[in-house]
């Protein structure tokens, strides 16, 4: 019987500082929901464990792990090599720039240089990788807002195309297992470049579509704006990325901020929003998916012809010298960063991961607070997680 | 308007809807059983081994042992045991043989790192994936009879590479055959040189076996060694 001061709480230690008093005395208890892990609306086995005033939420504590797969241990247990596609398994919807970004930490761990025509072909498939996971999280984001699978199939229907290609490019559909230490595995054939940049030009066509759809709908307005405000100082000190980041206007974005790869000499601005709330956050990636559509048709322009690996690159028997290195790059969910210790052995001495997703978890409380349980599900859809990448 | 944004969207569901009936662009699923889309030719699923006779699969498998890609293997789903004796392989040198060679595909992530470290050319990604079973321990722990495929089979499911695989293959036969020529040329050289040294050292008694004539004839196994293993060809 919280706030009427008279029993003892039912709840224990309820009384932290998210834990509002109950307004009308008279009214009830607080009542302690256990979402999930095996829930519809949480992309996986997550679980909340929501306290709920009504069908007001009090307070929200994301418990994970449950997908738990020791990948950080059995990386430090097999070959650089070996790691790859154990890395294509962390954030399965992007499974290139994951690849990338733990290709990225061993080039400078071994010093290696990537070919002209590699770097090229990996902004490409990054960029096509953030349209896939964009064009999947808003189909879910909607599914989650209750527009049952419409949204959802006309996304997964373009994301198949890009996912067809990989899966013509590398040889699987989602775990790609493409970027290799040096440079790439497989050239892409002219027919497939062609292919690829034919889906690039229509690409917008369907974003126009999809946005007639929805961008503009009354019942989505009315559920996403001012639904999950995260204001920028929050968001800055909780270590934030991605376009959760942005959407609360912060202009951050590593393609800009570090320049790896072959960004600098792209344009593309970095679209940034206002009010950090859930709107935001789903204008954030169609705006970015927008400009990775003109990311894509410079690169297919201006792709040299060459090697696609470093001559110095090697398969078998790679022993980076000892040391330590840390890359990172702007995956689709924020800044994704391996940092790897070697020494000198075949494998990595000291292998971690720095998951944008579960990072961006941290905030969901502070999102979630005075709002109802089906605006959580809504707030939690717009972060866009992976539950592979935030349990590892 | 109130209410207009959602007619917007019901006018783009309608000619969705419509248009799933006419419209190629719309029109995406296949009817899976009976209707199959192409697999790309990049595709990959399981690991083959490449044997050169589909009718002696064990006694030409492209595969010598080495082990590379059951240590490479990320989770560790592969397990060789070598062959005591030696056999020739695809380029003629005489090699070891796997004796057992196992795949445990419910273990197995399709990664393709086997195929890809692979210096012999041996291990390849096969296509299939129709390979559901009802005992996990049987029957997707493939031995190496079922896992030996045909080189015909190999150039049915990836035709360029498969294609550069027989070319760097047939190069370094050649390679091979040229060397034991070279090897053989110079060890009769070395065996005429030997032949006419002979008759300038002290005079032997005509009956004894014409020593010279011995020599010549030792590296002839050494220049027919190659012919020998003309079935890999």
């Amino acid at each position: 019987m919280i706030g009427t001061g008279s029993a003892p709480s039912p709840f224990g230690q309820l009384s932290g500082p998210t834990v509002r008093k109950v307004k009308d005395p008279f009214h009830g208890d607080l009542l302690e929901v256990s979402m999930g892990p095996q829930h519809p609306s949480t992309h996986g086995v997550f679980r909340m464990d929501v306290t709920l005033d009504g069908e007001v939420i009090v307070k929200l504590k994301p418990v994970f792990g449950y997908l738990h797969r020791n990948h950080e241990k059995i990386a430090e247990n097999t070959s650089y090599l070996g790691s790859m596609p154990y890395t294509d398994r962390l954030d399965y919807l992007s499974s290139m720039s994951t690849n990338w970004a733990y290709a990225l930490a061993v080039e400078k761990l071994a010093g290696l240089t990537v070919p002209d025509r590699a770097q090229y072909l990996r902004i490409i498939l990054a960029e096509l990788t953030r349209l896939v996971n964009h064009v999947c999280l808003v189909g879910f984001l909607f599914n989650d807002l209750g527009t049952s699978f419409t949204p959802l199939l006309y996304a997964f229907r373009e994301r198949e195309k890009i996912i067809d290609l990989f899966e013509a490019l590398s040889g699987s559909r989602m775990m790609c297992n493409y970027q290799r230490f040096g440079g790439c595995r497989v050239d892409p054939t002219p027919e497939w470049l062609a292919a690829a940049s034919r889906l690039v030009d229509n690409f917008p066509s369907f974003l126009d579509e999809y946005e007639s759809m929805l961008t503009g709908n009354e019942i989505m307005l009315a559920r996403t704006q001012g639904v999950g405000r995260l204001d920028p100082k929050h968001a800055i000190n909780a270590g934030i990325t991605g376009p959760v980041l942005r959407a609360s206007g912060v202009n951050y974005d590593l393609r800009k901020v570090d320049g790896y790869g072959f960004y600098p000499r792209f344009d593309f601005r970095i679209p940034l929003g206002d009010h950090g709330d859930t709107y935001d956050r789903y204008m954030m990636r169609i705006l970015e998916m927008r400009e990775s559509v003109k990311i894509l048709q410079q690169a297919f322009r201006e792709l040299p012809a060459g090697p696609i690996m470093d001559p110095k690159a090697k398969l078998r028997g790679f022993r980076p010298k000892p040391g330590e290195a840390y890359g990172r790059l702007e995956s689709p969910k924020g800044e994704l960063g391996f940092y790897l210790l070697s020494d000198g052995s075949p494998n990595p001495y000291r292998y971690r991961v720095r998951p944008p997703s579960l990072i961006n978890l941290t905030l969901l409380e502070e999102m979630c607070l005075g709002h109802t349980v089906a605006d959580a599900v809504v707030i939690l859809g717009s972060i866009d997680i992976v539950l592979g990448e935030v349990d590892r | 308007m109130l209410g207009s944004g959602i007619l917007k969207g019901l006018a783009v569901t309608a000619k969705n809807f419509v248009g799933s009936y006419h419209d190629p662009a719309r029109m995406v699923t296949v009817q899976y059983p009976e209707e199959r889309s192409k697999l790309p030719e990049n595709y990959r699923s399981f690991p083959l081994l490449v044997c050169e006779d589909a009718a002696d699969p064990m006694g030409t498998l492209r595969c010598v042992a080495c082990q590379i890609c059951e240590k490479e293997c990320p989770p560790q789903c592969i397990y060789i045991e070598k062959s005591k004796d030696k056999k020739p392989d695809a380029t003629g040198k005489p090699q070891l043989y796997p004796t057992v060679f196992a795949i445990d595909t419910s273990v197995c992530m399709g990664c393709g790192i086997c195929a890809e470290v692979c210096p012999f050319d041996s291990i390849k990604m096969d296509q299939v994936f129709e390979v559901a079973a009802t005992d996990r321990f049987t029957e997707l722990l493939l031995n190496r009879e079922q896992l030996a495929k045909p080189n015909s089979y190999y150039h049915s499911i990836h035709p360029t590479e498969a294609a550069e695989v027989d070319a760097r293959l047939a190069a370094a036969r050649l390679a091979a055959e040229e060397k034991a020529k070279a090897a053989a040329a110079a060890a009769a050289a070395k065996a005429a040189a030997a032949a006419t040294a002979k008759p300038a050292a002290p005079a032997q008694p005509p009956s004894a076996p014409p020593t010279a004539s011995a020599s010549s004839t030792a590296p002839a196994p050494g220049a027919e060694a190659p012919k020998s293993y003309s079935r890999v060809s």
